[in-house]
């Protein structure tokens, strides 16, 4: 597709796993004939049906059993396939863990992971449908690419991305439709790389999933009180841009890192542990779920609780770039 | 195969498989003192020696020949049953063999590693069927015409996953699929009946609408038998094969303290004798 102001902003209303399932995955099975598509139960909810009425034959649909849905991708891969095995990313990386590091992890096996529904978005359906720890699972895995782009158009990208990488893969897709735009332009997506989307001096916002947007807001509230922020885009945690992140350590004196997920082994633990060895380093505040479930409520009533809009970002990191001297 | 033909065949298998249970017995004495899974490994040897002596399309040249049947199994305690399968048929040496828990070995922890036979690596229950399900799929639509086979063990029943597998392979009409169940009776604590009671199986697989055979497992012309039925199917097959844990030797058979246990020089001198006095 021509990437066209009208066109990202279609895009959006379809939201990540729309833009990434529409076309993203269509232009994907064009490009790779071994490509085909697993679902369990959720074809409707995250827009599989126009690829299942144009490849009918490469659309496995499993039920509600993501478990056997792991193994028959892993089986499917062993004999040359490439599939694309997809549910709600709670039940991608709590649920079938085992069959993921078992059959696909440990023998690295060119399965392509794709969870929808990615933090707390399915607010009210309870802390069953949330995956506030999947990037720490799937990031523990030995071979496991972690990609979480921040808007649709960087899904329908990242989703492609994905398709030319041998091994296994797990997308994280946040949001469900209506996704903020962040590119609202064209750009190149290289897996592997933290981007940089706005400039600053000061302090450094790394941010992955829908938390990219919101730094960026962040970034302009504080920058409206005199603290300059430059913020980019963590859209692939595994393997982290470790080149990009010794720039970013030497530039400032405060890093911050954002994720709609636990402190505890996601994005800001992957900045941790690069900066680990770092002499001289600067100062880090990893902002997430503090190793807690907040009472289910909507969306924006979450993250305000867990510190993860805008206005809580800025208000957090005024008071530590204060403490820094910045 | 014509009626003296197959009890022929059947009479070498069983050659085979009292061959192979001796070299379960040198592997497991090869471990002094750690101990082997000699009953599951001993209650699937027929079952393997039919498969590895006659079933089974392999060879060990063309490793990767698209068109080779598969075998997996999450049973990872039939070793002693599957590494000397696989020597029969010239996927390893017999040096090897008794060199199976040696630090990095290839057939140490039995990791995949489909050059020599090892399509899947086990260990965690209940899941090898998925993958074979998928292996399945996959051959179906690359064209290949082997078969997938899936050997489980009893106690391997209790995993809810393997009812996904079995609910799901007949909506996928896989005819190149065949699940073997290792029905010895006995999982590490006792009984299965008494454990968590599996039966009536043929049963269970009926009312998943997979096409139910049900034999002695240590027959090899039963086997046989059953196998060569299955030919043809128009859907998955499952062959329930009554076995007894750690069948050919009177004191591991039956006994759930021989699932994993070590052998003395006294017990090792008696099962080498009773195992090479059996027909």
């Amino acid at each position: 597709m021509r990437i066209t102001p009208a066109n990202i902003k279609a895009l959006s209303l379809l939201g990540q796993k729309g833009s990434a399932f529409n076309y993203g995955l269509l232009e994907a099975a064009d490009e790779h004939p071994g490509l085909c598509v697993l679902t369990a139960d959720l074809a409707l909810l995250t827009g599989l049906d126009r690829f299942r009425r144009k490849f009918p034959d490469r659309f496995i649909q499993c039920g509600i059993a993501e478990q056997n849905m792991m193994g028959i991708a892993a089986g499917l891969a062993m004999e040359g396939a490439m599939p694309v095995a997809t549910t709600y990313c709670s039940f991608i990386a709590v649920r079938a863990l085992e069959q993921i590091r078992q059959n696909i992890s440990s023998t690295h096996a060119n399965v392509k992971i794709v969870g929808t529904f990615a933090g707390v978005v399915a607010a009210k359906s309870g802390i069953s449908h949330w995956a506030t720890e999947d990037i720490a699972f799937m990031r523990a895995l030995p071979g496991m690419t972690v990609l979480s782009p921040c808007d649709a158009l960087e899904a329908v990208k990242a989703f492609k991305a994905m398709c030319d990488i041998d091994g296994p893969v797990y997308l994280r897709l946040s949001g469900s439709v209506s996704c903020p735009v962040v590119n609202h332009d064209d750009f190149e997506f290289k897996p592997g790389a933290i981007r940089k989307i706005r400039d600053g001096d000061g302090i450094a916002i790394i941010a992955t999933g829908l938390m990219v947007k919101e730094a960026l807001d962040a970034a302009d509230a504080l920058e409206g009180k005199g603290i300059g922020a430059a913020v980019y885009d963590a859209a692939t945690i595994k393997p982290i841009d470790r080149a990009a992140l010794d720039e970013i350590f030497k530039s400032c004196r405060l890093v911050a890192t954002v994720e709609e997920h636990t402190v505890i082994g996601g994005l800001g633990s992957a900045v941790a542990e690069a900066m680990a060895p770092m002499r001289n380093a600067p100062a880090l505040v990893m902002i997430g779920f503090e190793d807690c479930y907040t009472r289910p409520g909507s969306q924006r009533y979450i993250w305000d609780i867990a510190g993860l809009t805008a206005e809580r970002i800025a208000a957090r990191l005024e008071d530590e770039a204060r403490r820094a001297g910045i | 195969m014509v009626t003296g033909d197959l009890e022929q065949k059947a009479a070498q298998l069983r050659a085979m498989a009292r061959r192979m249970r001796l070299e379960g017995l040198e592997m497991a004495w090869s471990t002094g003192r750690k101990g082997a899974h000699l009953g599951g490994g001993f209650s699937c040897i027929e079952i393997l020696a039919v498969l590895y002596g006659a079933v089974m399309r392999l060879d060990p040249a063309h490793p990767l020949d698209e068109n080779s049947d598969r075998l997996l199994s999450g049973k990872n305690h039939f070793t002693l049953a599957h590494f000397p399968a696989l020597c029969e048929r010239g996927f390893i040496s017999r040096d090897e063999l008794l060199e199976f828990q040696k630090d990095g070995g290839r057939l140490t922890g039995y990791p995949r590693n489909v050059e020599i036979g090892l399509e899947y690596s086990g260990g965690s229950l209940g899941q090898a069927l998925s993958v074979g399900i998928g292996m399945a799929m996959g051959m179906r639509r690359k064209g290949s015409t082997g078969r997938v086979f899936v050997l489980v063990g009893d106690g391997e029943l209790d995993e809810g996953q393997v009812w996904e597998g079995v609910m799901s392979a007949p909506q996928f009409q896989l005819s190149n699929l065949v699940l073997i169940v290792d029905r010895n009776h006995l999982s590490y604590d006792g009984d299965t009946e008494e454990l968590m009671p599996l039966e009536s199986l043929d049963d269970k697989f009926n009312a998943f609408r997979w096409r139910v055979q049900r034999c002695n497992g240590h027959d090899t012309l039963a086997l046989l038998k059953a196998f060569n039925s299955m030919e043809g199917a128009d859907g998955p097959c499952v062959l329930i094969a009554d076995t007894v844990k750690g069948k050919g030797v009177s004191f591991i058979e039956n006994r759930p303290e021989w699932h994993h246990h070590a052998l003395t020089k006294e017990q090792y001198e008696q099962a080498k004798a009773e195992i090479m006095a059996e027909d």
